[in-house]
């Protein structure tokens, strides 16, 4: 057959030109693939688009919303990034989110009375530790028997699911919920305060940014953060240097999983004030912090910014839904399409691709 | 008890035949050494395109062919990202779930509601079907559970006994090796992945046209996950994965029966995910994976130049 070839072929050196390039034009053919799709379905693409900009960005209120919705994603954001260094593929963040809610909530609904100085410290604290817990299963599988993380981190997601339901079903369900399966409303002491007017709360979202912060030191400033880089990026380097590359993955599935944990605090005392089953907990932020990573080019800091993008197209996504009359997964094409041509604009700052005719 | 062992077998058997069919294409897929996270939404891919061309051709078996096409073209993205393009295999099949269960939103939303045009009938196996017991137990099921059945022993054959088994499961166990024995790497595992695209498209074409018979958003409700889950529960064997989509169908059957017993849905519901953990665990001694086969260079992106 005289077919063309495809070949990839590995690039010497990648300059951080060619990098943010290869970045906003994954973007942009991310939004125009995004558009045909709507087309082919009978939207309008870019009035779609107005809509979703104006929905997320465009007013006080969608600004609000969009930094309400950025909080939980740039949490668990961007402990994956350091994960995802590492090379230690953590996808169970929606797991761990779900676990530090149950952990956090359980403080809340049991030690109410106590002040508030002390409790949502502890709420926090104990959300890290459930988060943390839930990741420790896939840190030590992996560490102890190279049992691979990508699984069971996902499985325990499922696990952690039906761990809300049977609670928020059986032993908490709030007596006064008249058979809706929440929990009973937070005490006040439990809640986290907003700015005015919105639902940002804004101790996470302090919270939030300080950890991007320390995140990102601990990995280009630290000793140990540069340990944590050369096992992602050559794992039989690292153990020939002497670092114990076991202990590393470990670390950062506990972090991860802990901030993770963190977040699901956050939206029970900051948004919720209640417990409810997991869909009603989050919305997948587990799974969109993925792309919030990614998008970061697993860069923590790089993760406030990506955060809050995404937390505005979500709220747009919302907008739209209302708008056009379209279902709720409609976002879910953005988020798809987005982390496609992201993964592979990667691959054009690594290689280049030549086509090759044979004869 | 036996009516209600029979009631319970015969609503197994329908429960479990998305989760099979998936089960196989990803057993397939994986054996030649690529993870496909994107099965819950090929599944759904399947299921809104089995609905919709069924509903507006009026023919079922039209229907059904498209929603395996579908799903072996969002097969087919995946095969290019983590194949040609050597992406992280993860993060690819993600995306594709996420997408399909956006798009499938989207087309679906006007066949919300509405009864199948067409209907799929059990097949009325003459003598089988009248016998007591095994007869509404086994033999009053629709087309689309026994073709999965069928599957089953063919798959296994052509795994184990044919050259192009050998082929495939020589690429995902080490494909530098395959390439030197003048196997096309890439090619064999194009395949692979498209045809895993392909049953996923008609696990998720019987939920909507047979199963349910409806299109309900989001109406795999994970089973696509659980699929992921019982490849690994089936150690890598179509045999194996007859077993265990039974047995996790089963498990969907029982939730709500044994709740007056004291048996909370809710822990039942968890059991496959830690199951399959365990198993991940039996599987990571070095004595068993040897034994059982698993795809050694799973995960892994193959280059030539890079060996």
């Amino acid at each position: 057959m005289n077919l063309p070839r495809l070949r990839v072929e590995r690039r010497l050196s990648t300059s951080r030109l060619t990098s943010t390039l290869a970045l906003v034009v994954s973007l942009l053919l991310a939004l125009l693939a995004i558009g045909l799709v709507f087309s082919s379905l009978g939207v309008d693409p870019i009035y779609a688009y107005r809509r979703i900009l104006r929905g997320g960005f465009g007013s006080l209120y969608g600004l609000g919303e969009s930094l309400a919705k950025s909080i939980p994603l740039l949490l668990t954001g961007a402990g994956l990034a350091l994960a995802f260094r590492a090379r230690v593929y953590n996808i169970g963040a929606e797991g761990q989110l779900l676990l530090g809610a149950i952990v956090g909530g359980g403080i809340a609904l049991n030690f109410g009375h106590w002040p508030r100085g002390v409790l949502l410290p502890v709420m926090f604290l104990g959300g890290f530790l459930g988060g943390a817990l839930w990741a420790a299963v896939p840190a030590l599988l992996k560490a102890r028997f190279r049992v691979d993380e990508v699984l069971t981190s996902l499985m325990l997601v499922y696990v952690a699911g039906d761990l809300v339901r049977y609670l928020v079903y059986g032993p908490w369900r709030g007596p006064e919920e008249r058979g809706f399966p929440y929990s009973s409303r937070f005490a006040l002491a439990a809640q986290l305060p907003h700015v005015e007017g919105t639902r940002i709360h804004y101790p996470t979202l302090l919270l939030a940014v300080g950890l991007a912060v320390l995140l990102y030191l601990l990995l280009e400033r630290t000793k140990l953060g540069y340990e944590i880089r050369v096992t992602g990026e050559n794992p039989a380097a690292a153990r020939y240097a002497g670092m114990n590359t076991d202990r590393i993955i470990i670390l950062v599935l506990l972090l991860s999983g802990g901030l993770a944990g963190m977040a699901g605090v956050g939206e029970v005392a900051g948004i919720h004030a209640r417990l409810s089953p997991p869909e009603g907990i989050s919305p997948g932020y587990g799974f969109t912090a993925i792309i919030v990573a990614w998008l970061a080019r697993l860069n923590p800091l790089a993760a406030i910014l990506t955060a809050f993008l995404i937390g505005g197209l979500l709220v747009g996504g919302d907008a739209i839904q209302v708008a056009l009359n379209l279902p709720a997964a409609s976002i879910y094409i953005f988020n798809g399409m987005i982390l496609l041509f992201v993964i592979a604009g990667d691959v054009f700052t690594r290689y280049r691709l030549r086509l090759e005719l044979r004869s | 008890m036996i009516e209600f062992l029979v009631s319970v077998i015969a609503l197994t058997i329908p429960a479990g035949t998305a989760l099979l069919y998936g089960t196989l294409g990803e057993v397939y897929a994986e054996r030649s050494g690529v993870l496909n996270l994107g099965v819950e939404g090929m599944m759904i891919m399947g299921a809104v395109t089995g609905f919709a061309v069924t509903q507006t051709t009026g023919n079922l078996l039209l229907g059904i062919v498209a929603a395996a096409l579908v799903g072996g073209l969002m097969a087919l993205i995946h095969a290019f990202a983590s194949v040609t393009l050597r992406v992280n295999q993860v993060v690819s099949g993600l995306a594709l779930t996420m997408l399909g269960l956006g798009i499938s939103g989207m087309i679906g939303k006007r066949y919300i509601g509405m009864p199948l045009a067409a209907r799929i009938r059990p097949l009325d196996i003459p003598v089988l079907s009248d016998l007591p017991v095994l007869g509404p137990m086994l033999f009053r099921f629709n087309a689309l559970v026994y073709l999965a059945m069928a599957l089953v022993p063919i798959l296994w054959f052509v795994l184990y006994k044919t050259y192009w088994g050998i082929t495939l499961r020589s690429v995902g166990e080490n494909p530098a090796a395959a390439d030197a024995m003048g196997v096309n790497v890439v090619r064999v595992r194009y395949l692979a992945v498209v045809f895993g695209g392909f049953m996923a498209g008609l696990g998720g074409a019987f939920l909507s046209v047979a199963y349910a018979p409806a299109w309900i958003e989001g109406m795999t409700a994970g089973a696509g996950w659980i699929v992921i889950a019982l490849t690994i529960f089936a150690m890598w064997d179509p045999a194996r994965a007859l077993l265990g989509a039974y047995l996790f169908g089963g498990v969907r059957v029982l939730q709500f029966r044994l709740q007056p017993l004291g048996i909370s849905p809710n822990f039942l519901n968890m059991l496959p995910f830690l199951l399959t953990i365990l198993v991940l665990l039996l599987v990571s001694g070095q004595a068993f994976r040897r034994r059982v086969g698993v795809p050694a260079a799973l995960m892994q992106p193959y280059a030539r130049e890079e060996r």
